[in-house]
């Protein structure tokens, strides 16, 4: 095992270092090795930070040898590259801010430095988080490690295919229309968006902020638990996050789900879904039911309005939050410029990448005059009825079971110039964040050799429950029999 | 809905984004279609439904009015392309006519 490190949960990880097996320092190493052999053929990372590591890596084991212990004391984490990280370039893989070295640490990763993680680099991502298939990385694509022709789901990807890979741990994400969600499933990793709020946004670079979330990306339900646990709760710098408390993920998550309520929503098993998926998924239900769970049958009646919903609202939100980049304070300059306006979009228009143009442009349009009631202004109101949709079905269950994706991972530049096809992979992730709620991917099953996941949804801070039917479907399931990852063979 | 050239150059001028003839056209052809698509927003009766603009039953939020600490000058004006005298420079904004 000694040399497989690498392979190891957060859990297991910790309890190896808790016993003295292995220090942090030789599991910091072995990551920096498998990063170093194959990152070049997956494509997941943007900066690796070694020396940042191993440094952090020598203060673990010096706190652990003083006595000291902690559910992360010690283990290697990616950070997702939309993370602002002191003195580590931070660029969310766009031109724009090449070169951009923030002078603070995104609450999160404060959080994870606090509790003795070690942050191994910055992970590749759709250029600021708009994407759905890594594809739009203005520095590299992503490959899928279980396929290296395949794509790893966006925007999260580099963090998604980083954890299917075993070059981290586990991995922070963030996800704004299922960038946590879409990329766990295609990879087969444990993917958790908790609700809106739930973690800080302070130094979460924005897009779309009445959306945005921080997750995390695991190997399996406990890591989840494990990192929310100690990312959760309210910060004085995010106005937004939730002043709610903060649960023991971990020390509940392995409650008995006997008589749990599971709603299924037909309108996402209609058409577009690959019957294959949707026997994949069904199967993960009545895993469900054979541990006492309950199903029942409702109705997300307007789930079908969630896409032209999400594309009006996000690129608008985008269109606002994006105007900072401008080349005044930060990014790509144009220290030759004269007039004030041309300098300004002359950098726009050099430093961002044709899918965050394609959005602006959008978003302005939705924003201008004329358009805003027709488009930005129905499409809230679209999102009070998808919002309504969930409360009534709440009512009646505990957690909505569905797939997160239609199909399992598509080929690299299969959809590249189908920006409405692209969208259409976000369908079944939209929903629950148009609706801020909290919601995860699990592995359930394979579809040709690619991993395909269960979505589990619940109600505003029901974290714990999502959590423990997870634990309990994982528990059910065992290993599945998965193929040899092409990045392994 | 179809999106003339007008409309193109409208909104990127709003959005300060200097873009080539080849992307205006296209952005005109791909704007058009996912126009087209947000169409299906219209079949739904939305006149008495409140919109959401964020999830959270949250207010305003208020924090005491008291001076905290804050990140020294030249860590903020590091990254900026152009200072001068612990300031920012830019090209003239006004006029000077």
């Amino acid at each position: 095992m000694a040399d497989e490190l690498y392979r190891l949960t957060l859990h297991a990880a910790a309890r190896g270092l808790r016993d003295g097996t292995f220090s942090s320092v030789e599991l910091t190493e072995s990551l920096l090795d498998r990063i170093e052999s194959v990152d070049g053929r997956t494509g997941a990372y943007l900066t690796v930070t070694a020396d940042l590591a191993l440094e952090q890596a020598a203060d673990a084991d010096a706190r652990r040898a003083s006595g000291q212990d902690g559910p992360l004391l010690g283990l290697p984490i990616a950070l997702k590259d939309v993370l602002s990280t002191a003195g580590v370039q931070t660029t969310c893989a766009s031109r724009i801010l090449e070169g951009f070295i923030p002078p603070y640490d995104a609450t999160a990763v404060t959080h994870l430095k606090n509790a003795g993680a070690v942050t191994l680099g910055k992970t590749n991502m759709d250029e600021f988080a708009m994407g759905s298939s890594n594809e739009h990385s203005a520095y590299k694509p992503v490959c899928n490690p279980w396929h290296l022709d395949k794509v790893p789901g966006g925007s999260s990807g580099g963090s998604a295919a980083a954890v299917a890979a075993d070059e981290c741990l586990a991995a922070l994400g963030s996800d704004t229309g299922g960038s946590v969600r879409q990329p766990a499933a295609l990879c087969g990793c444990v993917g958790l968006k908790p609700t809106y709020g739930r973690i800080s946004r302070f130094g979460l670079i924005a897009f779309a902020s009445s959306l945005d979330q921080i997750g995390v990306l695991t190997k399996d339900v406990t890591d989840a638990a494990l990192l929310l646990g100690a990312l959760a709760g309210h910060d004085p710098r995010d106005s937004t996050s939730a002043d709610e408390p903060v649960p023991d993920y971990a020390g509940e998550l392995n409650a008995d789900i006997g008589g749990l309520r599971i709603g299924v929503a037909p309108e996402y098993f209609g058409e577009g879904l690959d019957p294959q998926v949707g026997d994949s998924v069904r199967a993960a239900i009545n895993n469900l039911l054979g541990l006492g769970a309950a199903e029942r049958e409702i109705s997300l009646p307007h789930t079908a309005y969630a896409l032209p919903t999400y594309y009006v609202i996000a690129p608008s939100e985008a269109s606002a939050n994006l105007a900072r980049y401008n080349g005044v304070k930060y990014g790509l300059s144009d220290p030759q410029a004269t007039d004030v306006d041309e300098m300004m979009a002359r950098i726009r228009g050099r430093g961002f990448g044709s899918e965050v143009k394609r959005r602006i442009m959008i978003g302005t349009f939705a924003l201008s005059s004329g358009y805003y009631d027709a488009y930005y202004v129905r499409a809230q109101k679209v999102r009070t009825l998808i919002k309504s949709d969930f409360e009534t079905a709440f009512q009646d269950v505990d957690v909505i079971a569905a797939p997160v994706v239609p199909s399992p991972a598509f080929d690299l530049g299969a959809k590249l110039d189908d920006p409405v096809a692209m969208y259409q992979s976000d369908i079944m992730t939209l929903p629950a964040s148009l609706a801020g709620l909290p919601c995860l991917s699990i592995p359930c099953g394979f579809v040709d050799g690619l991993p395909v996941g269960l979505q589990l949804i619940a109600p505003p801070f029901a974290e714990s429950r999502l959590l423990q039917a997870a634990r309990a479907y994982e528990r059910a399931r065992g290993e599945l029999a998965a193929p040899v990852k092409a990045i392994d063979a | 809905m179809s999106i003339d050239r007008s409309q193109v150059d409208h909104a990127a001028e709003l959005a300060r984004l200097e873009l080539s003839d080849d992307e205006r056209e296209r952005l005109r052809g791909e704007l058009g279609q996912i126009l087209q698509a947000f169409e299906a927003l219209n079949t739904l009766d939305t006149e008495h439904i409140p919109p959401t603009a964020q999830v959270i039953p949250l207010g305003n939020v208020e924090r005491d009015d008291v001076v905290a600490g804050s990140l020294p000058l030249d860590a903020v004006l590091d990254n900026a392309p152009r200072v001068e005298d612990g300031q920012i420079r830019v090209p003239p904004v006004l006029d000077e006519s």
